[in-house]
């Protein structure tokens, strides 16, 4: 590690806290966000020689606070910015402000932070590039990358979803109870979009979007550490957990997508399965089973089995009919109907996802699993037509490419057919 | 004389930490504890998951109840720990649970579970 590595991990790890408190003083982001870059530029100048503040996050508070005053000041009366010296006696009054600001007023601050992201007058690609901006703080380049789109077209993204979250006000003052649960709701959702946009647009385990992954699990531990009770927020944990574990077995040389039952089990991540299956027994201690907490159990499921063989397809149709129950969707359906197929064959699972057709006309995913389905059931004819149109429909290149695959597949099978009753 | 020596650092930046960050403090912790481990002065050794995956049982005036979380109180003091092989955490909650119930005092169990756990290395 360099020098600097720690106080960037710093910086990192108190932003939430700090920009949480600064918004609630200064009520308006880009105020709040300049204060905090201000402080992590006196940060970097003076951390160096004075070594690490007792804590991080109430220095950054305090310095900002100060900086973003004087902003406010200078801008209405041009007075001048105080002199660097009076900053000197920094640590005494430290002490001080971090006893003020006590624990549980961080945690309505950082929730708060990550609400106003999480807004539901946002459509979903503005909250993620709001929050990896304002509460993780990737810079807009990283984000244009992750996103795969121009850094200008990126920041025309976020400065649109900021004054959308100016227009719609944000509620300062300390949520109640119902208030709270409404906001954790939301949140939890946007860092599952986070989380989905970095999974969906992998192409190996070291791309950047692997980045955002990781940082929806930051954010996801973040929250459960101010909200330890929730189980609906243990189940995210662990269904994100999970589904990182993955990632190095996700892909092949060429960046192809590897299906789940012909992924190298060994390449999953051990400690991250660990942690979530633990999180998954906090969890079910509650007895209040939510939508994640399910995904969780089925992703467990998964994870438990050392081969395909071993897999509890039985447990997993059980569970997707709870989440069925919980929150009807014929996507949830149609993920079913993988598990009825293991254990009861091609057609039944056919049979399952029929009435889904129209429904899902245009989901890349019931083409190719239809189309999966056909194949097993020898329907090679109808099988093709499906996979044509999930190629259609493919929103990448290693979508697009998996299905061709299979669309060799059939050819070369179809082919050995013919030859074996020619040789009949 | 056998010590235990707790670790303390903060999660959420070795939690950062890459998988070749935290590759390589592993190997250069290891090197100490092979160095104490060939000399047979070395028990157990342990890496806790984090906190997040922490449940405390808490025992005061008469009552248990379990709480979400690592052990949070200062006014008690860090006496001792065990390392129990259990199925699940309710499993992992009655052992705390008869520990309690034997045990006079209030105080509290944190349990927490092991990311990696290498048994004593003391010659036998």
């Amino acid at each position: 590690m360099t020098d600097t590595t720690w106080i960037d991990l710093a910086l990192v790890s108190a932003r939430p806290q700090a920009m949480g408190a600064l918004l609630r003083y200064f009520r308006n982001l880009d105020t709040a966000e300049e204060a905090f870059q201000e402080a992590c530029i006196r940060a970097l100048k003076t951390w160096p020689k004075s070594g690490p503040p007792r804590d991080a996050a109430a220095w950054l508070i305090f310095v900002g606070r100060n900086s973003g005053i004087d902003k406010v000041r200078r801008q209405s009366r041009e007075t001048a910015l105080p002199p660097e010296e009076l900053l000197s006696d920094l640590e005494d009054q430290e002490s001080d402000l971090a006893e003020r600001l006590d624990g549980s007023h961080y945690r309505d601050d950082i929730l708060k932070l990550l609400f106003v992201c999480s807004n539901p007058v946002l459509p979903a690609t503005q909250q993620i590039a709001l929050a990896l901006r304002i509460v993780s703080g990737l810079s807009v380049k990283q984000i244009a990358r992750a996103f795969l789109v121009g850094e200008a077209a990126m920041e025309q993204r976020i400065t649109r979803a900021k004054a959308r979250v100016a227009a719609a006000g944000i509620a300062f003052e300390t949520p109640d109870a119902a208030d709270r649960s409404m906001r954790l709701a939301a949140v939890a959702t946007m860092i599952y979009l986070v989380f989905n946009e970095g999974y969906s647009a992998m192409n190996g385990p070291d791309s950047v979007s692997a980045d955002l992954c990781e940082e929806a699990i930051r954010l996801a531990r973040l929250l459960l550490r101010l909200f330890p009770s929730e189980p609906e927020m243990m189940g995210l944990t662990a269904l994100l957990l999970l589904q990182h574990s993955r990632s190095r077995a996700r892909f092949d040389a060429d960046g192809g997508i590897i299906l789940l039952d012909d992924q190298d089990r060994s390449l999953w991540k051990k400690p991250l399965i660990i942690e979530a299956l633990a999180m998954i027994d906090k969890a079910v201690r509650h007895r209040q089973p939510g939508p994640y907490q399910i995904q969780a159990a089925i992703a467990a499921l998964h994870a438990r089995a050392t081969r395909p063989e071993e897999t509890d397809w039985e447990e997993i149709d059980l569970l997707y009919q709870a989440l069925e129950r919980l929150q009807p969707s014929p996507v949830i359906t149609l993920n079913r109907a993988v598990a009825v197929s293991k254990r009861d064959g091609p057609e039944a699972a056919l049979a399952l996802i029929e009435p889904l057709a129209e429904k899902l006309a245009g989901y890349f995913y019931f083409h190719g699993l239809n189309g999966a389905l056909l194949k097993q059931a020898g329907r090679v004819r109808e099988a093709r037509i499906a996979f044509d149109r999930a190629i259609a429909l493919a929103t990448n290149a290693a979508e697009a490419s998996h299905i061709r695959m299979q669309l060799d597949h059939l050819s070369k099978d179809a082919g050995e057919k013919d030859l074996a009753k020619e040789e009949r | 004389m056998l010590y235990a020596v707790f670790c303390y650092n903060q999660e959420d930046v070795t939690n950062n930490w890459t998988k070749e960050e935290d590759d390589k403090v592993m190997r250069d912790l290891a090197a100490v504890q092979r160095k104490y481990g060939d000399a047979g002065k070395l028990g157990p050794v342990a890496r806790l998951l984090p906190t997040t995956a922490a449940t405390t049982l808490r025992h005061s005036v008469g009552e248990t109840v379990v709480i979400d979380g690592p052990f949070a109180e200062t006014k008690e003091q860090l006496l001792g720990f065990y390392v129990v092989d259990c199925a699940s955490l309710d499993e992992a909650l009655d052992f705390a649970r008869e520990l309690s119930a034997a045990n006079p005092a209030d105080g509290s169990y944190e349990i927490r579970p092991l990311a990696i756990y290498k048994p004593s290395e003391f010659p036998a």
